[in-house]
């Protein structure tokens, strides 16, 4: 008994210094970071070549979700949060101090299918893929279809639609999409990363949906575009606004946000899917780091500033090593900016 | 049983002894205290998972009351939920699961403990007990890829042969569903049965065989009229823990069933179980009604397992009142 209570003093003493000795140490600071999982690839990257050329600064990052990034920076449980989606209103107004947003990379979402006889790339308009993923076309010999893909001999068998179960930024992307270019979208299902999907399967993530795409004859499902690069899948072009068909890729990505710039708010809360101009890939979303507009410790302030004007000079070139979209370089420009509401 | 060790020492004449019992009846109460708060600790925290569904759900309950429980519409869009679909999926997964493995894993024991040879009896029961220990996203894998295909381009299209006038086999055989999800927790769940049955089986007394062999009775008859009944309530028990199992099974369900809060006669339509749901939205939820909905039908599923349980225990009684005659009829 009194061994044991010997040792655990000693315990509680050593855990004390150690804690002590974090703390003291010099100029040592510690970011606790959490949220999106989508760009958690990049993240970890940025965040082990920041500590490489900063010894002093650790930023842990948890890959949570979207959706419990926003919740623990709103009970400042993580010093920022992540999100594939801008926060909403309410969300906003329940934090203490004002959040601001920082698009770091952009994602996209492609269509992938599985028609028995399809070789190459199938086309998709706006009305086709809303069609489909309400359930009100049902025949891949539908002529919303078959006119987009002239000398492609589609067949008649029936259309199954394959979604993502998990609550997901790459179904925000989709579903915000589909919103924009059909009213029927909108009143009907609406946008978010769960939705009451009208028809279809539910696979859970990217493995999933293309998993059940590649089984079942007759699927169309949506995946994230790293996602399909990576594996090597096949995936159709989709009519952008300007009336191309485009395929989505790093630059048609990267255009999208390019054209989307003019009219980005100054709080960068924006969708920039269905953009204007010729190259852009209408698919395709920001993500977001969500940083506290004033921080109680300075230390931590000056990395957080320090680190999203590295993020956005530097950082930017490991970007599309690991498939992620650049950001164009007039929101570069305007973010540059923003980081002086950092205070 | 826990005496003072002042109590406990009459013969106080040596030194030895007196010290001897001390010792043992203090390790008795240390003893007695240990397992008393292994006990007490499950309660708590039983408890306290119970107390903390209910204050985090509060928003959903009291939002949308027992309308809950009925209403079919899960849409994170609108803030619009129930949890219809998900108590149905997940009824029915586990009930396909339990028609699957009870007669396999009754039946698979009642051989390993009363027919087969000793050394192929253990050997069996090993492999039943890795099988028991594979994770479960493993069998969900295996499901998304042999199953769900075989499914699709085998045994849903001659279930709809032979079977197709009943409404369980119709509609379009896409490979994942309530069925593929029931066959898929059928095998997860065998072991749990098998192990458990076999253990109770070997344990129904030499005696008993032993007098119904001289009344004349063959093997079998000693098996099937003596030794299984003797043992039912343990076999129901195996069952239930199998049962919980499934309800709760949230991985391989997932890969298999199709995510889709739909309620569908045909066993080849997607539909969704509670613990799948919970897996799958949880960490995006945003917005504070979508979380609470979320807990809420965690609580549900505390709830039906807790009343699965209920019945199981009254379906016990009852049955073993009636076999061994205790009540009137």
């Amino acid at each position: 008994m009194r061994i044991l209570k010997a040792l655990s003093v000693l315990a509680v003493l050593l855990a004390i210094a150690t804690v002590a000795t974090l703390a003291v140490a010099e100029g040592q600071v510690l970011l606790n970071a959490a949220g999106a999982t989508f760009p958690y690839p990049i993240y970890s990257k940025w965040f082990d070549l920041y500590h490489t050329s900063h010894s002093n600064v650790q930023i842990n990052y948890q890959s949570i979700g979207s959706g419990g990034g926003i919740r623990q920076l709103l009970d400042k449980t993580v010093d920022f949060g992540a999100s594939d989606g801008p926060m909403n209103d309410d969300q906003l107004k329940q934090a203490s101090v004002p959040i601001l947003h920082f698009p770091t990379v952009l994602g996209a979402a492609i269509p992938a299918y599985n028609v028995a006889g399809v070789q190459g790339d199938l086309n998709f308009t706006p009305e086709a893929l809303s069609g489909i993923f309400l359930g009100t076309i049902t025949k891949w010999n539908d002529p919303a279809i078959t006119s987009a893909n002239p000398g492609v001999k589609l067949p008649s068998d029936d259309i199954v639609v394959v979604h993502r179960s998990d609550g997901s930024g790459t179904s925000y992307i989709w579903t915000d999409y589909l919103s924009k270019v059909s009213s029927a979208w909108q009143s009907k299902v609406g946008k978010g990363t769960s939705v009451n999907w009208p028809v279809g399967l539910g696979g859970k993530g990217n493995e999933g949906v293309s998993a059940l795409v590649q089984q079942t004859p007759g699927s169309i499902g949506y995946v994230e575009l790293i996602y399909a690069i990576q594996n090597h899948m096949p995936y159709g072009k989709v009519k952008n606004s300007s009336g191309a068909f485009v395929k989505a890729d790093l630059a048609s990505v990267s255009a999208a946000a390019a054209a989307a710039s003019k009219y980005i708010p100054d709080d960068f809360r924006v969708s920039i899917t269905n953009p204007e101009g010729k190259a852009a890939y209408p698919i395709a979303s920001f993500t977001w780091l969500l940083i506290p507009s004033k921080f109680s410790d300075s230390a931590k302030r000056d990395v957080v500033k320090d680190f999203l004007k590295w993020m956005m000079t530097d950082g930017q070139q490991y970007c599309e090593a690991l498939a992620y979209a650049k950001l164009p370089k007039e929101v570069v420009a305007k973010e540059m900016k923003a980081i002086a509401q950092i205070q | 049983m826990a005496t003072t060790p002042n109590a406990a020492t009459p013969a106080d004449f040596t030194a030895n002894p007196r010290a001897l019992l001390r010792r043992w009846t203090g390790a008795d109460e240390i003893a007695h205290l240990i397992t008393l708060i292994a006990a007490a600790t499950l309660l708590l925290i039983a408890v306290l998972l119970v107390y903390q569904l209910w204050v985090l759900s509060a928003e959903a309950r009291t939002r949308f009351g027992w309308s809950f429980f009925v209403t079919k519409t899960w849409d994170p869009v609108a803030g619009d939920f129930g949890a219809l679909p998900f108590i149905y999926g997940t009824l029915v997964t586990s009930a396909v699961a339990l028609l699957i493995a009870v007669p396999l894993g009754v039946g698979a024991a009642i051989f390993l403990a009363e027919l087969a040879p000793p050394k192929l009896s253990s050997s069996l029961t090993f492999v039943s007990d890795l099988l028991a220990a594979v994770p479960s996203v493993i069998y969900g894998l295996l499901g998304v890829f042999l199953l769900v295909p075989l499914m699709r381009t085998t045994i849903q299209p001659a279930l709809k042969a032979t079977l197709g006038f009943l409404p369980l086999f119709q509609g379009t055989a896409y490979g994942i569903g309530f069925l593929t999800a029931g066959i898929v927790l059928a095998i997860m769940i065998v072991p749990f049965v098998l192990s458990v049955s076999r253990e109770v089986l070997l344990a129904v007394a030499r005696d008993q065989r032993e007098a119904a062999l001289a009344l004349g009775a063959t093997k079998w008859e000693s098996t099937w009229k003596v030794v299984v009944p003797a043992a039912r309530i343990g076999i129901f028990g195996s069952v239930f823990l199998a049962l919980a199992r499934a309800l709760g099974e949230t991985m391989a369900v997932t890969m298999v069933v199709g995510n889709n809060p739909k309620i569908a006669a045909s066993l080849f339509s997607p539909g969704y179980s509670i613990a799948s749901v919970l897996a799958n939205e949880f960490s995006e939820a945003t917005g504070n009604l979508y979380l609470s909905a979320l807990i809420e039908l965690g609580l549900v599923l505390f709830l039906l397992t807790f009343v699965l349980n209920g019945l199981a225990r009254l379906l016990i009684l009852v049955t073993t009142a009636r076999g061994s005659g205790v009540l009137p009829t």
